[in-house]
């Protein structure tokens, strides 16, 4: 096995970063543990041990978890006489926990950051609710992967069926990943410059992107943006997996916006994003459905007669 | 005017180890990246507070050269790493954005 864990956090394809930040610990944990509790000795978790064929236990007072017994503990207690005392006094008490609300990124950096085989998992009231070895993140990952390769196969397909002439280019957009937001913008903004596109249209075509992208880390579940150019015109298609838009109306006006306290310290959430796209789009389609996700259109053509520089 | 010339006339702290030393056509005052990217002019320099990452992606898609962080806000380790790939200088000063926007309108525009 490699040092490392397989799969990077910050260099992976886009497929592979969308599904380790949509799965969850718990998605990937084991629930059925074997557990010893807190009057338990040594030789009981030896003995659990032996009976079950695992090499580690962690030790709950009722609900919530106050150690782990590993086989060096075992061993150790072995080795100084202590095998038959409580457990709670040689069981390793400073533990590295994962809670299993936390996208499963996390786990794979802690199996990278620490040396150990599993750890075990709480929820946010701090109860134990499993564990998670790296064998449990490879098979969820694999079950997933699956689906996903399925799934970009069947779009490649569909890829194919594009105008010849056209240049498409396509980008996932995660929720809250203000990290990367601009990216696709950016690369949009490089390919119209080799097209030689008028800078007055490239300006329209980035704000657009930018406006849209930006909407989708924002306000979203996460989504794709694509972008498709020809020789006469740039569409920007922008569609995420929900919630959903309730007043659909509404965010075509400026000055409204959702956004939270911290999305607006950061800049955003002036509601003018829509508005901005809105306004340097020749045509414009919003659509969406709560529950379902929201699909955004804007087309902008290269060259109009009163817009010529 | 270039970014030099107007960080030196003006004392302004140059927190990017590198940028290119463009000229600086333009100012747009705002904390609000919306508004930013809907109304300023490109090769502007943007007087703002927002110390982050986010506003070097709208700086770069106007092409600004400059970022001038006021009130003395921490910029972001990550805003300045970007901030030198992009070649986009980043800014600091004392002054808030209403003194910040006159000194500066006075030297490009004045």
């Amino acid at each position: 096995m490699p040092d490392r864990f397989p799969i990077s956090t910050e260099k992976s394809p886009n497929a592979i970063m969308e599904v380790i930040l949509r799965l969850k610990i718990k998605d990937a944990m084991v629930t059925k543990v074997i557990t010893a509790d807190r009057n338990a000795t040594m030789r009981d978790i030896q003995n659990l041990m032996k009976d079950n064929k695992i090499s580690g236990v962690p030790v709950l007072d009722s609900c919530r978890l106050i150690g782990m017994v590993s086989v060096n503990d075992i061993i150790h207690a072995l080795d100084k006489g202590h095998i038959e005392e409580p457990a709670i006094d040689h069981m390793t008490k400073s533990l590295v926990v994962l809670e299993d609300d936390m996208p499963l990124s996390f786990a794979i950096s802690y199996f990278d950051k620490y040396s150990y085989r599993r750890f075990p998992v709480i929820d946010k009231n701090r109860k134990f609710t499993g564990m998670l070895s790296s064998r449990d993140v490879l098979s969820v990952m694999l079950q997933e992967l699956n689906k996903e390769i399925k799934e970009l196969e069947e779009k490649i397909v569909n890829e194919r069926d594009e105008l010849p002439n056209q240049i498409a280019r396509d980008f996932f957009i995660k929720k809250f990943d203000f990290e990367n937001a601009g990216k696709s913008s950016f690369e949009l903004k490089k390919l119209l410059k080799e097209k030689n596109v008028s800078s007055a249209v490239i300006r329209r075509a980035s704000v657009a992107s930018y406006e849209l992208e930006i909407n989708i880390a924002i306000h979203s579940e996460g989504g794709r943006i694509v972008y498709l150019v020809d020789d006469e015109k740039i569409e920007i298609i922008a569609n995420d997996t929900g919630p959903g838009i309730e007043n659909v109306d509404r965010v075509v006006e400026e000055g409204y916006s959702t956004a939270n306290e911290w999305i607006r310290s950061l800049g955003f959430g002036a509601g003018m994003g829509i508005p901005n796209t809105k306004r340097v789009s020749d045509e414009f389609e919003i659509t969406s459905e709560i529950g379902k996700g929201t699909s955004v259109k804007s087309v902008i053509y290269l060259e109009k007669k009163n817009e010529s520089e | 005017m270039k970014v030099n010339e107007l960080a030196s006339k003006l004392g302004y702290e140059i927190l990017t180890r590198e940028h290119n030393d463009a000229d600086i056509k333009d100012g747009y005052t705002s904390d609000l990246l919306s508004d930013v990217m809907g109304n300023a002019s490109e090769e502007s320099i943007l007087i703002t507070i927002q110390g982050h990452k986010n506003t070097l992606a709208v700086a770069s898609q106007l092409d600004f050269p400059a970022v001038l962080i006021c009130n003395n806000r921490t910029a972001a380790l990550d805003m300045l790493e970007t901030a030198e790939k992009l070649k986009i200088a980043v800014l600091r000063t004392k002054d808030n954005q209403f003194v910040s926007s006159y000194k500066v309108y006075c030297e490009i525009k004045g």
